[in-house]
């Protein structure tokens, strides 16, 4: 059971940390992708089925393919995928402010005292999260698909401005 | 040193928060960027379901109640900052972050 979460861990932070690190975007989001199928893996691991398959729909599925048209539609010649690398001196507090992060979480984690965990797993089956996702979190339900729905209108109205426009105010 | 697997959950999870930061802070392309932030959001999934499973008093479905939201309004959140990337492009034919430092459209 922790070999495969080690195994799990494994794949999943390798390949986040290399497809940050790449400098062709294209190979960055397939990775990321690679990673993300990782985390469904982990949430199968931990017995939540549902969740597992919701981060395949919705990351694995929809957020890389937008990624994907976000990089295509943003490069500036038909084989511009490469970025330029980037500066040293940035790279380097990055990597300093990240270490100290990880440093300070891997401490408080290592030296906290957890309580024993339950025996079993809960048990949570499909018909019962819909229940209470009807009944008792009727109202976030409602909220969310608001929320959604607003941000994709939204969504659709920052990225079609209409092209004379920004034509005419550059000219 | 005995460490619990809720241990390891939490320390798998803390890593692909750094390395999320570390993506963030250091690269200056916004797609590169956005995909930082989004992998630091899945660090904290991680924890709501670490803590569902392995948590002192489990209840029934509520951790993983909380993730199915915090998904949805992730996926809110890259649609809309995709959409902002594509816009910024638009204006200055390039998305590096130190180049988009104007207010005026």
């Amino acid at each position: 059971m922790i070999f495969v979460l080690t195994i799990i861990a494994f794949l999943t932070l390798a390949t986040a940390a290399v497809a940050l690190a790449l400098r062709n975007l294209i190979h960055s989001a397939l990775l990321l992708t690679v990673s993300w199928s990782g985390i469904a893996a982990f949430y199968l691991w931990a017995g939540a089925e549902f969740v597992a398959f919701a981060q395949i729909l919705i990351y694995v599925g929809a957020i890389s393919m937008v990624v994907l048209f976000a990089v295509l539609l943003t490069r500036r010649s038909r084989d511009d995928f490469a970025i330029a690398p980037e500066s040293v001196g940035r790279a380097v507090s990055a990597l300093i402010a990240g270490g100290a992060v990880l440093g300070v979480l891997f401490g408080a984690v290592v030296s906290t005292r957890l309580p024993d965990p339950p025996t079993s797993a809960p048990v949570v089956t499909v018909r019962r999260l819909g229940l209470q996702l009807m009944s008792p979190h009727a109202a976030a339900l409602l909220v969310v698909g608001a929320l959604l729905t607003v941000a994709l209108l939204g969504a659709v109205v920052l990225a079609a401005t209409a092209r004379r426009d920004a034509t005419e105010d550059a000219g | 040193m005995n460490l619990s697997p809720l241990h390891l959950c939490l320390l798998f999870s803390s890593a692909l928060f750094c390395i999320g930061l570390i993506g963030a802070l250091c690269r200056s392309n916004t797609i590169l960027v956005l995909l930082g932030v989004e992998l630091m959001l899945n660090a904290a999934n991680l924890n709501f379901i670490a803590f569902w499973r392995f948590g002192p008093a489990p209840s029934a479905e509520t951790g993983v109640i909380f993730v199915l939201f915090s998904i949805a309004v992730a996926a809110a959140e890259a649609a809309v900052g995709l959409a902002l990337v594509i816009s910024i492009y638009r204006h200055q034919q390039n998305i590096r972050l130190q180049e988009a430092n104007r207010l005026k459209g």
